[in-house]
């Protein structure tokens, strides 16, 4: 993955501490007392976090604690009622989408949503496109500049399909790949986009253990190469396995955040998941 | 009944298989034969051996013009609806566009009196039309959903009141004695003539080929990915990169654009441009030519506007029982529109990816789910 130009190559920490011990690591994304109500509904309420560079973090609660919403705000999906979120020190309120998504965030979603009537190549490509510049004139007439970025956008899909483990899938419609490889496509497209934090929504929902195991390796990998994750995961352990720091939502509110280790003592946290024990999930 | 079907419908997927496994120049050959055969098409000599193909109540070589101008604004209407998943439902108000640009630049009845040659008047009609698209898919592209339908539909019904009732358009009246393509032969005699149509087919094919080449580059490259992926999912699209709005707006301008052309040509064969040439039912034709014809592949879409545009023309001259079938021509039509949709709903060629989808949801409905 020697694609992420636009990714400055923080190195990875290893067993990156805490933020209480290194605190001059620099913030990437700030999400400022972010209020979002849906009518009636608070979504979510003063949330606050800051998210650094090169780590991973996860972004846990119990069902409609607000951990999607939370997402659907960073990439702009939704516009906080109060509060404000700021990416790379710039605030994304205001920003169009493709915007957001050309700073660096780049997400997946929790009910898949490829593009299915597009083969698994040309999803990546999509994907890849974003940074991409061929105008209608030049993919008209086939200019120079087209032949370089499909060529280009082609290897670098491939690599990217190779890197998930789906590449002889690659001419494959999206909607007839089996479930997991639809969800590792959608990780492959969002890498794509070259991001420098990227936002899974529960990755891992349906997997078996071992599926389970590999995709944390797959998260590693990607933390890895540089790029900060935000990872949504229902399954305790796989959020203890693979995340450097815990943020924990429940009706809206964090109710908790620090070291795996810290959030799985937390009464609040075992009264938030009570009857979900952490090996149970 | 169902196997009987489904052998047709296995039958039609093997050939297509067979076409994409073909040798490439099998495909070349193919090709070419197929244009070669339609550049032959309109000539008495060649068309008189194929049987009931030319049309008894009509000029053949008219037809064929016909045809061809219906099969460019299907590829053109393709773009919007097939790839890019937009519903516009006044498409043939872009042709109107262009044709009456075209009328009011070039004929001696215009108020203006340029007297352009119609030439010069062809690039004013495609970039009008493309501005006009512009114009009309700035509001209404960033919004979802059906609205575009209706202000597409009202954008055809404002330029056909326009052609009716504006002093400046001429109405019922028209402009005449628009000028023709330019070209002589040795003699002395102008290519593009009052009675032969077979130049003015000739050339209409010729750029359906061109345009033909063109679209294919767009759909294969950044731009037609985004058109596919907004079709798809528009949000997934925009949280991807793709910068939604502005290429929605390059579909219509591109869509415009061919509608434009076509109407340049249409008016410079005719020499006579007026209001009745623009009814609503003419969108809603190529709409249905389209999806006739399997939307979102190119191929489909010619072979849709020209099976359509044929058809209809085909009547012309039948008598059944002392009415003349021509009369009801659209209730045909119809019926076998709705015949297609039981038996082959994704179009006749459909693209791969709709054929995938609609046999799926079969499968869904026979396990009831
Ligand atoms: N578009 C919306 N309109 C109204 N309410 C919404 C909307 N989106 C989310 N909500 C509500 O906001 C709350 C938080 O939902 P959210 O999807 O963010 O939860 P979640 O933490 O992702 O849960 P899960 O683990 O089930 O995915 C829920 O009560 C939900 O019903
Ligand atoms: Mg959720």
């Amino acid at each position: 993955m020697s694609d992420t130009e636009q990714t400055p190559s923080v190195p990875a920490q290893a067993g990156a501490p805490a933020l209480e011990a290194v605190p001059d690591r620099e913030p990437l994304l700030e999400v400022d007392k972010v209020t979002l109500r849906f009518g009636g509904v608070v979504a979510l309420n003063e949330v606050d976090f800051t998210l650094y560079k090169g780590e991973i973090l996860g972004l846990i609660g119990p069902n409609g604690a607000g951990k999607t919403t939370c997402f659907n705000a960073m990439t702009g999906i939704y516009q906080p009622t109060e509060g404000q979120i700021r990416f790379r020190g710039e605030k994304i309120s205001g920003k169009k989408r493709h915007q957001i998504t050309k700073m660096g965030m780049a997400r997946t979603f929790q009910n898949i949503r490829l593009f299915p009537e597009m083969t698994a190549l040309e999803n990546v490509l999509v994907g890849a496109d974003a940074h991409h510049k061929t105008s209608v004139i030049s993919a008209l007439f086939r200019l120079p500049r087209y032949w370089k970025e499909e060529r280009e956008g082609r290897e670098k899909a491939e690599r990217l399909l190779e890197f998930v483990g789906i590449r002889k899938r690659m001419h494959e419609f999206a909607r007839n790949l089996s479930y997991g490889e639809q969800r590792r496509l959608e990780i492959a497209r969002a890498l794509a986009t070259n991001p420098v934090l990227l936002c899974l929504d529960e990755p891992a929902a349906g997997f078996n253990p071992a599926e389970k195991e590999e995709l944390l390796q797959l998260i590693r990998q990607i933390r890895d190469t540089g790029v900060t994750v935000l990872l949504i995961e229902h399954d305790m352990r796989l959020v203890m396995g693979v995340t450097d720091r815990i943020v924990v939502l429940e009706f809206g509110k964090k109710i908790a955040e620090g070291l795996p280790a810290e959030v799985r003592e937390n009464p609040k946290v075992i009264a938030a998941y009570l009857g979900v024990p952490d090996d149970a999930a | 009944m169902t196997t009987v079907l489904e052998r047709v419908r296995s039958g039609r997927e093997a050939a297509g298989e067979r076409w994409r496994g073909a040798p490439r120049w099998v495909r070349w050959a193919l090709l070419a034969a197929v244009i070669v055969f339609f550049y032959a098409l309109p000539n008495r000599e060649f068309y008189q051996y194929l049987g009931p193909i030319p049309t008894p109540g009509a000029n053949f070589t008219q037809v064929m013009f016909t045809v061809s101008i219906y099969v460019l604004l299907a590829v053109g209407l393709n773009i919007v609806v097939g790839f890019a998943g937009l519903l516009d439902l006044g498409y043939f108000g872009f042709f109107a566009v262009g044709a009456y640009t075209v009328a009011v630049l070039t004929s001696p009845s215009s108020d203006v009196k340029t007297l352009w040659p119609w030439l010069l008047a062809v690039p004013v009609a495609i970039g009008l039309t493309m501005v006009s698209g512009v114009m009309l898919g700035t509001p209404t592209l960033r919004l979802r959903g059906d609205y575009l339908a209706l202000v597409t539909l009202g954008f055809a019904e404002m330029i056909r009141i326009a052609a009716v009732s504006s002093e400046f358009l001429k109405g019922q009246r028209g402009f005449n004695q628009i000028p023709h393509p330019p070209g002589q032969y040795a003699d002395g005699k102008p290519v593009f003539g009052v009675l032969d149509a077979r130049p003015y087919y000739w050339l209409v094919l010729t750029l359906i080929i061109l345009v033909v080449i063109g679209v294919r580059n767009l759909t294969h490259s950044r731009v037609g990915r985004a058109w596919i992926s907004i079709r798809e999912d528009e949000d997934a699209a925009q949280l991807m990169g793709v910068p939604t709005f502005k290429f929605k707006l390059w579909a219509f301008a591109a869509g415009a654009a061919i509608a434009g052309l076509a109407g340049a040509l249409f008016a410079g064969k005719q020499n006579f441009v007026n209001s009745q040439n623009f009814e609503l039912l003419n969108s809603i034709i190529i709409l249905a030519a389209v999806i006739f014809g399997g939307s979102g592949n190119i191929v489909g879409a010619i072979v849709g506007g020209g099976l359509v545009a044929y058809m209809i023309e085909r009547f012309r001259g039948i008598e059944l029982f002392g009415v003349e079938l021509y009369e009801y021509r659209f209730l045909f039509f119809g019926l076998v529109l709705v015949v297609m949709m039981i038996f082959r709903p994704e179009g006749l060629i459909p693209n791969r990816r709709r054929a995938a989808e609609f046999k799926d949801r079969r499968k869904e409905v026979t396990v009831g789910e």
